[in-house]
């Protein structure tokens, strides 16, 4: 079918912008089969069903919008931890400012130096799993960056690694536009930690292809930086195998506008797949998790967790499904998205859904919506406890939940830290 | 089965356990067809016989207007295919679009000159055409205290409107209840002031359908102050072949009134599937109550998944004053595929809209149904209890929006939607949407979806219950609080219903 004419104006506007990056011949043709789906497809519109509640405009205008970069001046984030940094710059690799590459019980490369050789392993990875997440929702803007991305690393996990690979996206331009494209293979047994922080451009669209092979784990924390008027799409594209483990955590404070896809599949038996987020948002921010995990094996588990504080007329979004196809039996699925908003103006969108046609599953979605507890708030009150300092206390015990599915008790102390001092900057 | 239907419900017996084994020696009961000579318009839709049916119905210039706008628009729109339901391209011009008894060339005056064949249609439904005091559609009732208890009937046969029951006794105390085209002829000032007023004509394909070509329907008007003394209800039955029904419903309560209308539907059996759209309209003033039931029992369809209704129905209700409440309470069991989303606008401040809906799917039907609150005024409560079961092939979702507007502050909104499978190739779904744009009011959703449970079953089977027994037993369970929230008449046939539709499942 032909798209609407409008739709394939703004397509063909941003393709006109793009140049595919050289390659060799593997990924030259995954690039190619990439960019003829986004022709297929068409980039998002405003009235698209899957962007009902988020306008796709700027992160389909060819150019991207300015974006004031912001110097917080705070400790970057995760620096008490031993950790191997890959330093993006605008979208654009730091040797300088990354550690040596190197690092026991894993392969780690540039995309772009995996890029000019002819055999490589990711080439059964690159652009599959976006490929295969295209199907039943389209997902233009990951086939947008398949076909495009600069970018990435690519990441074979063959053991345990000490310590965990911590990719640092940093904002310098304020008209920068980034596009990259990680790829990870978690082969059986081996498991990795993968941290990710920071803003990384005005615009950023970011595509994270992850299979976790039989027993593998994969554990992803992932904070998206403080600067207040960059833009973020990402999609994190996650395929498990029996008995495999994928449990990815973001926390969002700030940016104008972030979109956070999460798809996975859980092809072998007893997988356990948790998505978990938190998003505090402040004034002119617009914050969206779509999250859609596809069950297709027996006694899988999936946990979808997201928190949303809200205020000034911030605007949190939830898009949640849990598929249980034909023969997922002994499926638990479990989804809870809530909103605490802060005052009159914010507001909290959610479309939380299940799709089942296994008969002998568990499956359940809450959500909720509401102002602070002012039973609790009084309770706090009477205990002498300040009333700006209850409200914070309350909306952290509100956040709990999300933040304790980091297992890592370090990582999660970060974590709480920077929203404990979130909230305080918002104080008085 | 004709044993069974003989047993007396006994002091002491339980009337649940007596439905249940009752429905399960059936299938569809209602698919007979009543032989009478039908009159129809010809195939298709055209501007002629949007004509024709207004001219049929007597009506007057503005409403012939009204329909061809209607019609026009029509042709501007496009079909649903949002809903997760699948069927074959439906060929709108080979449809009949208006059949009615040869006997209703002269429209009968009172119930006396109607067609005895169509009366005997109604009482073999269980819907009796006379003025007794009766509990409608429920067999065996005779035996049971009545009490007083009255129902007026607007009985509809394919298109045209038979009789309405106990007119006389409403108009004395001002309620107004007859069929949509009486109205239009006897009350053109209502009908022009609130038809379409909450469904607009263009509101969506379906319900622009039915704008154009409606044939009948019930039109209820309750006056200020005014508690309607019985329970009205419409009963709605097609039987000619190829026919769509569209029938269209208008209920208006006004300041500080009261009605409990029931509606009930039933179809013969039948290989080729059957398009039936329809529109309710509520419109509820300040501080005035209305509570609608549906049973809906249209063929749905044989095991193989031939033939059936197609059920597209457009149903909402605008509570416009202060305080003012409307109750939606449905159980869909019939349809081969059902479209229908009953919702409610809460205008008014402190209004309150419910929502309680069981839907049955068995076999090869589909169901996509569900509601939309949608809170504008301050203080506004709503509630959606919504439990779906698929067997067999069937694909059952729940669609439904709460949205809160910035203005409805302190407004509350509670849904529950619990789906339950008996058999590994059946589905079922969930799409709710939540929009909550204030933070002064608070918004619970909840939904889960399991297996019947097996601890359950066991105990049953433990007490000498045979399995299907007991699987009708723990889903009357499951579906109990909606099964609450119907008026008598409706709840004890919907027990049956439970069971009758889940017949076959289990093995």
């Amino acid at each position: 079918m032909a798209l609407p004419q409008l739709k394939q104006d703004t397509t063909e506007a941003r393709l006109a912008g793009l140049t595919r990056p050289e390659g060799a011949g593997w990924l030259t043709s995954a690039r190619a089969a990439a960019e003829a789906r986004v022709r297929a497809m068409g980039l998002p519109g405003r009235r698209d069903e899957y962007w009902k509640y988020t306008r796709p405009d700027t992160l389909t205008a060819p150019v991207a919008p300015k974006a004031a970069t912001f110097e917080s001046g705070e400790t970057p984030l995760f620096d008490a931890i031993d950790r191997l940094r890959v330093v993006f710059v605008d979208g654009v690799f730091s040797a300088e400012e990354s550690d040596n590459i190197a690092l026991e019980g894993i392969e780690i490369e540039r995309l772009s130096d995996a890029a000019g050789r002819d055999i490589h392993w990711a080439k059964d990875l690159y652009g599959a799993l976006e490929t295969a997440g295209q199907d039943p929702v389209e997902r233009p803007l990951a086939a947008l960056n398949t076909g495009f991305a600069t970018d990435g690393v690519v990441i074979r996990v063959t053991g345990r690694p000490i310590r965990p690979v911590n990719i640092v996206y940093l904002h310098r331009d304020d008209s920068s536009d980034a596009m990259l494209h990680h790829v990870i293979r978690v082969e059986e047994g081996a498991s990795l930690t993968l941290l990710e922080n920071g803003p990384a451009a005005a615009r950023l669209n970011v595509v994270t292809e992850v299979d976790v092979a039989d027993t593998g784990a994969f554990h992803h924390v992932r904070t998206m930086g403080r600067d207040h008027e960059r833009r973020a799409a990402t999609h994190i594209f996650g395929r498990l195998g029996r008995e495999a483990t994928f449990k990815s955590f973001t926390a969002t404070m700030n940016g104008q506008l972030t979109r956070n896809e999460c798809v996975l599949e859980l092809i072998g038996d007893d997988a356990i797949a948790h998505v978990a987020g938190v998003c505090v948002g402040d004034g002119d921010f617009h914050h969206d998790d779509t999250v859609f995990i596809t069950h297709d094996a027996v006694n899988c588990e999936s946990r979808q967790v997201f928190k949303k504080v809200l205020r000034n007329g911030a605007t949190g979004v939830f898009q949640g499904k849990i598929l249980v196809k034909d023969g997922a039996q002994k499926t638990d699925g479990y989804q809870i998205s809530q909103s605490l908003l802060l005052d009159e103006d914010s507001q909290f969108l959610a479309k939380p859904e299940l799709e089942i046609y296994a008969d002998d599953v568990a499956c359940s979605h809450g959500s909720t919506s509401g102002a602070i507890d002012e039973t609790a708030l009084f309770y706090l009150r009477s205990r002498g406890v300040a009333q700006a300092e209850a409200t914070d206390l309350l909306t952290l015990a509100f956040l709990a939940e999300a933040v304790e599915e980091i297992e890592d008790e370090a990582l999660r102390d970060e974590i709480v830290n920077r929203l404990e001092h979130w909230l305080l900057r918002r104080r008085g | 089965m004709t044993a069974l239907d003989e047993v007396e419900v006994k002091d002491g017996v339980d009337q649940e356990t007596v439905d249940a084994v009752r429905g399960l020696a059936g299938a569809y009961k209602y698919g007979w067809e009543t032989d009478v000579e039908m009159e129809y318009a010809p195939k298709g839709l055209t501007p002629d016989i949007v004509r024709l049916i207004s001219k049929n119905n007597d009506e007057p210039e503005w409403m012939t207007e009204w329909r061809l706008q209607a019609y026009e628009r029509w042709l501007q729109k496009e079909e649903p295919d949002w809903a997760m339901v699948d069927y074959p391209q439906i060929d709108f011009q080979d449809q009949y679009y208006y059949a009615r008894p040869k006997s209703f060339d002269q429209k009968p005056k009172s119930l006396d000159e109607v067609d005895p064949k169509l009366l005997e249609t109604y009482a073999k439904l269980g819907i009796p055409l006379k003025e007794q005091m009766i509990l409608a559609g429920v067999e065996g009732a005779e035996a049971a205290p009545a009490e007083g208890r009255k129902v007026a009937v607007d009985a509809v046969f394919d298109s045209v409107s038979v009789g309405t029951t106990f007119q006389a006794e409403l108009k004395k105390a001002g309620v107004i209840f007859c069929s949509i085209s009486e109205a239009i002829r006897e009350h053109p000032e209502l009908v022009k002031k609130y038809l379409g007023s909450v469904v607009p004509v263009n509101d969506n394909f379906y319900a622009t359908l039915n704008s154009a070509v409606f044939s009948d329907g019930s039109f209820v008007y309750v006056p200020p102050g005014v508690r309607c003394p019985m329970e009205l209800s419409t009963y709605f039955r097609i039987n000619a072949e190829n026919t769509g029904q569209f029938e269209r419903t208008l209920i208006i309560a006004d300041k500080g009134s009261y009605v409990s209308y029931l509606e009930g539907c039933t179809a013969p059996q039948r290989d080729v599937a059957q398009l039936h759209a329809a529109v309710v309209e509520i419109i509820i003033e300040e501080d005035a109550e209305v509570k609608y039931s549906t049973v809906q029992n249209w063929f749905p369809g044989d095991e193989n998944g031939k033939g059936g209704i197609y059920n597209f129905v457009t149903k909402r209700a605008d509570c416009r004053g202060d305080r003012a409440k409307v109750m939606w309470t449905q159980v869909e069991t019939g349809s081969a595929v059902t479209w229908k989303y009953p919702s409610c606008i809460l205008r008014g401040d402190d209004s309150q809209g419910e929502f309680y809906s069981i839907a049955i799917t068995n076999n090869y039907q589909q169901a996509d149904t569900g509601t939309k609150m949608i809170h504008l005024g301050k203080n506004t409560k709503s509630r959606i209890v919504s439990k779906g079961i698929s067997a067999g092939h069937a694909q059952n979702t729940y669609r439904g929006l709460v949205s809160m507007h910035p203005k409805a502050k302190n407004s509350r909104n509670y849904t529950q939607c619990d789906s339950l499978l008996i058999g590994s190739e059946c589905g079922a779904h969930t799409v709710p949407y939540i929009e909550v744009r204030n933070n002064s009011s608070r918004v619970e959703h909840e939904a889960t979806t399991s297996k019947v449970d097996d601890d359950q079953l066991f105990y049953c089977r433990q007490r000498g219950m045979d399995e299907e027994e007991a699987v009708a037993l723990v889903v009357n369970g499951f579906c109990k609080e909606v099964l609450q929230a119907l008026p008598m008449e409706f709840a004890m046939e919907a027990q049956q219903l439970v069971a009758i539709s889940l017949e076959g499942s289990v093995g």
